[in-house]
This record gives C-alpha cells, structure tokens and sequence, in this order.
C-alpha cells in the first residue's frame, strides 16, 4: 500500500509496506497513516504538523500491483481514494483570543455548553499549535491552544508564571466554559509549566491536569527563558548519536535531592495524568515522574496521580495515528540542529492510541463526572 | 429522576460521512434510569424544518447507546442505529406534501442532533439543551469529481470516483417529474461507478424547442460514458427509477447502440407502448387516466393506470429479448405505479423465453414507490409537479409504511450496490440472479 500525503507540494510522504522490516508488518488497522515518513530525498529531519485545522488533511490511499518498495510516483496506482482526516469536528468554533496581553486560539465544542475547559500547551519550539486544542473540543472541551513565545525564541521568552494564569482565567471566564472545570493539558515544556502552575499558583485551581513527556526539575520564579537556559546549563552533558543528533535527557540527570531545585509536587491538589515513554532521549521524564511520585507519597497526595508510562516510546508522544518522529530539526540560538527525541515507530504508535484513549477517559472522569473527580484511572 | 445531571456528554460517530453510512450515538454521564430525549433536526435547501426524536432512558451506567438502547417512543420506536434520520419529518406547522431532496451535492445534509431532559414530544425549540452535536452526511466522498456534461444536447451531471481509473460507467435516471437530480449519481461514483445523472424531461433541449427528446437522447449520453477516457466502454450500466425503469427497459432491449453490462429498475414497470418516443408513452398513461382513484384524503392513486398487465405484446417491452442481469426492486405497496404485479409479468415472461436466469427481484412488504438511497425521510404522498403544458400540481399518493418502507430502503441498497459491483467489477462472466443477496 502506498500513501501520499499532499501537503503543501514541497512535502511528500510516502510509505512503503516493504522494506527491511518495512513501516508496518502484521496486521494494523491504522498502520498507514502512523508509519508514513518523508519520501526518499527529503530533507533531514522534518515533523509534519497541521497548522490550518479549518481544513482536514488529505491522504491518498492507493494500490499498486505486485510488491513495490520504490518509484510510486513513476507508476500508475490499480485504485486509489482520497481520505480527508480532521482535527475539528462539525460545528466546533474555532476564536482569536488577543486579550490582557495573552495569544491563542479558544475551540469552542458546539451546543448550548457550558463546557469543561482547558488550556493546551505545547513545548520548546513555540508558536501557535492548534491541532490537539481543536480535537479536545471536538471531543467536548472548551479547549484553548496558548501561544507563549515565538519559535526558536524559547531562550529569551521574558513570561512568568502570571502569563499562564492569566490565560487559564482567560478560558475560566469564557461565558460557555464551566469555570469550576478547567484543566491544564501539556507537553514537554507545556507539561513544566502545567506541572508549576498546579502546585505553585494561589490564583488558579486546574480541576485536573494531563502532562506529557514533562518533568518537575527547576526552581521556583524566574521567566520562561530561564526556565529552559536553566535546562541547558548542563550542555557539556549533551551526547551526540551516530547520526549527530543531539541527546539532550542527560541535561536532566541526576535528579536533584534538593527540593528547592525542583516543583513542590507535593502540594499538588489536583488529580495529575502523567503520561512518558521510556526511550525519551530528550528529557529524563521517567525518572523524574518517579521522583515525582515519591514526593507525593512523602506528602501524602500520591492518590491523585497516575503514570502512564510506554516502553520504547519517546518524547514526542501526540495524538494518535499521528506518524513517529525519531529526531527532528529544533531552533537552539538561532542555530538548526537534530534532536533526537526516542522511540521506536510501531511501539510509539501503541504508546499514541492507548495514552489518547485513557487521556480522554481521565478527562471524563475528571472533567465531566457529576461526582466529584477521581483522582487514580 | 428529575435532577439535572452535570455536563451531558453526547457524541456521534461518525461525525462526518457518506449518507449511506452508519452512525452511533452515545449519550454518557447520566444519571442512571435518567429520561431523555434525543431529537434530530435538519433545515433542507428550500427552508423547510424537518425533525425526528425518540424517548430513552439511562441504564445503570447513566449511558444511552441509541445503536444498541430501545426508544420507548418518538418518531420511532425498538433498536434503531439510524431512525433519528430515516423518520424525520416537517415539524409541526409545516405545509402538507413536502419530500426532501438534496439539490446540491457539493454542501452536506447538515443535521443537529440534541438531547433534551425528559419525555418531550414538541416545543423542541423553547426547552433547555443539555447537550447539542452538528454531523454531516455528503453525497459526495472526498475526490469525487462532479463534471456538468453539454455535449450533444445533453442536460446532464457525471460524478467521477475518486483515483485514477478507468472505471464502470452508470446512467442514471430518474421519474416522471423531471429536473436535474444529482444525488444517487453522487452516491454512486463515492462507491466506485463514474455516474452520470440525466435529465431527460426537462432537460434544455426540451425547453428551447418544446420537443421532448427521443431515443437519440440516451443512446448519445450512453456514447459519452462509453467514450470517456476514464470510463470503461465494455462495463456500463443503467439504473432507472419509476419513469427511469421504463426508458431502461426500452434501450436495454431495443437499442442498437446501448449495450449493458446490467441494469437496475427501481418502481417501474416494462409496460408501454412499443416504437414511438416518450410522448407516446406519456400519452398511453394519460388515455388511462380515468382510472385514477383518490384515497380519503384526496391523495391521487395511479397504479390502476397500467392495469391490468397487458397480454398484448406491442404494448410491452418483450423481456425475453433481454441480455443482461436485471435487478428489479419493488414496494408491494406501491400505489403511483403496479410495480409487484409488471415484476411478476417480467418474471413469467422472462421463464417462458428462458432467460430468468438474468432476472432478481426484491420485492418489500409495504415499501411505497419512493424507494431511495437509504435513511432518507420517507414521503407516504407528496406534492408532485406534472410535466404537462401547463403544468398541475397534484398530492401523489406514493404508498409504504415509514419502518418497512425505511428497512427496504436499506435493504435494497445494499444488494443495489452488490448487484452493481458485481457486474461491473466483476470477472468476465456476467453473474446470473443472485440468490444469494
């Protein structure tokens, strides 16, 4: 089987279902769309994200006869049928929010509301990411992807922690949110600041948060950007693989004793989600959501949290079907490098569909139970 | 329990797909024996609301699951994965006789499904919501191509499937009220077969001479998929409905030039005057118009017009000159045209000269003459426009009964597609009649 994803036309990806070891073997449902990768003679290091969620994305499912490992594009398909995949469901809103200094886009799910809300960030790249705010709303959440610094400026952004409060009281306000469910969904450097706005802000109570591929390991105050240089001092502990990609998960280790170098966890008083893969060459996430959960039990607040933990998955665990990228090109200094973030394709694959499965489960349980929420999966 | 639970989550999966699809709505985080109402609403092209809803009551688990939960009343009643659609009717207040048509295949059916506190059966509008999805249903799959067709005279639509071809053609062709009716050949080319629809009553030609077309028209709109570079000449089709079955009937036995490789009557009938053009037959029904009854409503009964089935063989199409796989479907409660009683003719006729090998019929307990694509709103009678000069507005009574008529639409469609695929895909010997389906 062969797909090719039309993009934009400098972008093609193609996958191919035999080739030493091939992008999928046995039987996979939905191997098609989690294996594809950048055609032969693609640039290095190259991530596919949708950034216009207004409109689906495109795949072409073909057939060619005989087994074909090459030159997809030089021959004629049996069949094919065009596949559109959509982040936003019908009658979901889509809302510029420029307001009290904060940038993002608000999804608003359709009818009469209110609804649970959440504020969905990514990581150290930057930008406005809207893909996973757009598919939370399609699954009922007033969800609100934040903007926080510009790309390949993470190094300087000059926010503190009243930028991220500001922005949950943003969507906490917000006439069709339920202002006592507001969550806080993130990833990598997302997760850090989900993690800190938990246990350290007196002015927003999250009704639950989803971290992934985060960690706790920084000091109270100071701004983003010292947040992360504080992340890379260590540079002389960044490893390079054989291809020159940059292993950056030894910055993190040890993980330090001293509780002032790291988030007081254990004031948490949220249910927690947090959700790693084991092969996470970019940052030490398992080991420090094991330190994580020590401090909670030596606090007594272990009950609210639960670990998802995936062997052979890495850093980049996103929504599912979504392709694995081991390494791809990041923004240091103004500099391009690779940085190689883990896993291994068909085991990442898994970690997506069951964590996006048991995050949506959690955030049911937690977001939408008449009860009151419950803290373990 | 009358509290209002928190936070309704309703969902619909999925929330975009082909009309003919399957979708499964899940109501959770109710409180259990919770009574509601999930209600469908739809405003069709011309501005008219249409509406279904169902009472359900939440199980232990505070869930509804409308493909596996009973409604307890509504628009429909049982187990039904697809009754919110398929028994949507104008909301109160509406004019009498509408019949929902979708006009223009490049928008979706947009429907908004809602689930409201309680056994409610009106004032839709005025309740407070608990929980709102809006779905679509496309006529048209992603990559099918919609060609508007003018060459030769023709007034005609071809829907292109998705991907390279080359692939099995289909005409398409629809009744006695005329107009360019895109919808099945859409439906049809989301399926595989390069569909073009054909308006043959009205078409332009029609309208700058005051002429009706003759057999020229469709043997030309068959030229045109047999020439297309993306359709394969030696695998065409035609599928007719009502007025549509006679013309196929006549150009899959008469013609010269059409060559099928099988054909599909749906409501029809093979009874009409032999040699001569469409005006002859129109005007056989009209001299037969005194047979025209009215129900106690005043709705207009034709299916007496072609009765009894004639014996005469010059005033109907001689079936045992037929070549090709027929499927004919019909509603044994068809009341605009006796389409059970012409099957049974066909039949007969067709094992006298021995070729009923070719011929598969489904025949539906109390499905009407309206059989469509399926889920669609059912019409029991409906306003028809005649395509006389001048025109007459009349209440056409269409006959069925809204579940058997909505499960034979179902039904038929599927076999309707098997039918094709395999005639049309299929290897090089022709299937026979399929008992299997």
């Amino acid at each position: 089987m062969y797909i090719n994803l039309r993009r934009k036309p400098l972008l093609s990806v193609i996958a191919d279902d035999l080739s030493c070891g091939g992008t999928y073997t046995g039987k996979e449902a939905m191997g098609l769309l989690w294996s594809m990768r950048p055609v032969p003679g693609s640039r290095e290091g190259l991530r596919l994200r949708k950034l216009n969620v207004c409109i689906p994305q495109l795949v072409n499912i073909s057939v060619y006869s005989g087994h074909v490992g090459v030159g997809f594009r030089e021959q004629d398909p049996l069949a094919s049928v065009l596949t559109e995949r959509w982040y936003m469901a019908p009658g979901v809103r889509r809302i510029d929010i420029k307001e009290k200094g904060v940038r993002g886009t608000l999804f608003i799910p359709h009818g009469p509301g209110p609804f649970p809300g959440l504020l969905d960030m990514w990581g150290g790249g930057g930008g406005l990411l809207e893909y996973r705010a757009a598919l939370l709303a399609s699954h009922g959440y007033a969800s609100m992807a934040l903007e926080y610094f510009n790309p390949a400026e993470v190094n300087t952004a000059e926010l503190e922690l009243n930028y991220f409060e500001t922005a949950f009281n943003i969507v906490r306000d917000h006439p069709q949110v339920m202002s006592d469910r507001v969550g806080l969904f993130g990833l990598s450097l997302g997760s850090i600041v989900s993690i800190s706005l938990a246990a350290w802000s007196s002015v927003v109570k999250p009704r639950c948060c989803v971290c992934i591929s985060g960690n706790h390991t920084h000091a109270r105050g100071g701004t983003i950007g010292d947040v992360f240089n504080e992340f890379i001092t260590n540079v002389h502990k960044v490893r390079m693989d054989e291809n020159n990609y940059e292993i950056w998960r030894g910055m993190g280790l040890p993980i330090p004793d001293d509780i002032s170098q790291k988030v007081d966890v254990g004031k948490i008083n949220c249910p927690i989600l947090l959700v790693n893969g084991d092969d996470d060459q970019n940052w030490p996430t398992v080991e420090s959501a094991e330190d994580m959960a020590q401090m909670m039990r030596a606090a007594g607040n272990e009950h609210l949290l639960t670990r998802l933990e995936y062997p052979d998955a890495g850093h980049l665990i996103e929504p599912p079907y979504s392709p694995h990228f081991r390494a791809t090109k990041f923004l240091k200094d103004g500099q391009k490098v690779i940085l190689l973030w883990g896993g291994t394709t068909k085991p990442h694959s898994d970690a997506q569909e069951d964590s996006w499965k048991k995050i949506l489960a959690f955030l049911q349980q937690n977001m939408y139970s008449s009860s009151g929420p419950r803290a373990k999966l | 329990m009358s509290m209002k639970p928190l936070c309704v989550k309703l969902s619909v999966q999925p929330s975009r797909g082909l009309v003919d699809e399957k979708f499964t709505i899940l109501v959770q985080n109710l409180l259990p024996g919770f009574q509601l109402t999930i209600h469908a609403l739809h405003q069709c092209e011309d501005g008219h609301s249409w509406e279904a809803f169902a009472h359900y009551t939440a199980d232990a688990t505070g869930t509804v699951n409308v493909s596996e939960d009973p409604s307890l009343d509504g628009t429909y009643s049982g187990v039904e994965q697809m009754g919110l659609l398929w028994s949507l009717r104008p909301v109160p207040g509406s004019k009498y006789g509408l019949r929902m048509r979708k006009m223009n295949v490049q928008t979706p059916m947009v429907v908004t499904i809602s689930v409201y506190q309680g056994h409610r059966t009106e004032g839709f509008l005025d309740q407070v919501l608990l929980a709102s999805v809006m779905v679509e249903r496309w006529y048209m799959a992603p990559g099918v191509q919609r060609v508007p067709i003018t060459d030769g005279k023709l007034t005609a639509t071809l829907f292109l499937p998705s991907g390279p071809g080359p692939f099995p053609g289909l005409l398409d062709l629809w009744g006695g009220g005329g107009k360019l009716v895109e919808y099945r050949a859409a439906l049809l080319a989301s399926h595989g077969i390069a569909s073009m629809a054909l308006d043959y009553l009205t078409p332009q030609i029609t309208k700058e001479t005051g002429k009706m077309v003759d057999n020229d028209y469709f043997e030309t709109a068959y030229r045109v998929l047999e020439q297309h570079p993306q359709i394969l000449g030696s695998r065409i089709a035609m599928l007719g409905l009502s007025f549509g079955s006679t013309v196929t009937l006549r150009m899959a036995v008469y013609s010269q030039v059409v060559k099928l490789s099988c054909a599909v009557c749906i409501s029809g009938s093979h009874v009409q005057p032999i040699g001569g053009g469409l005006e002859q037959i129109l005007a056989s029904f009209s001299k037969h118009a005194y047979k025209t009854r009215l129900d106690e409503n005043n709705q207009v009964i034709w299916r007496d017009l072609m009765l009894p089935i004639p014996t005469d063989p010059s005033l109907k199409v001689d079936m045992g000159r037929l070549q090709c796989p027929l499927l004919l479907v019909v509603g044994e409660d068809d009341q605009n045209w006796p389409t059970h009683e012409s099957a049974m003719d066909v039949k007969e006729m067709m094992d006298q000269a021995g070729n009923s090998h070719l011929l598969t019929v489904l025949s539906y307990k109390n499905a009407g003459h309206l059989i469509e694509p399926p889920f669609m709103p059912f019409a029991r009678a409906s306003t028809f426009k005649t395509i006389t000069n001048p025109p007459t507005k009349v209440m056409v009574l269409w006959g069925g009964e809204l579940v058997a008529h909505s499960r034979a639409q179902e039904d038929a469609w599927r076999k309707t597609l098997v039918f094709l695929r395999e005639n049309l895909y299929g290897g090089m010997k022709h299937g026979a009649s399929f008992s299997n389906l």
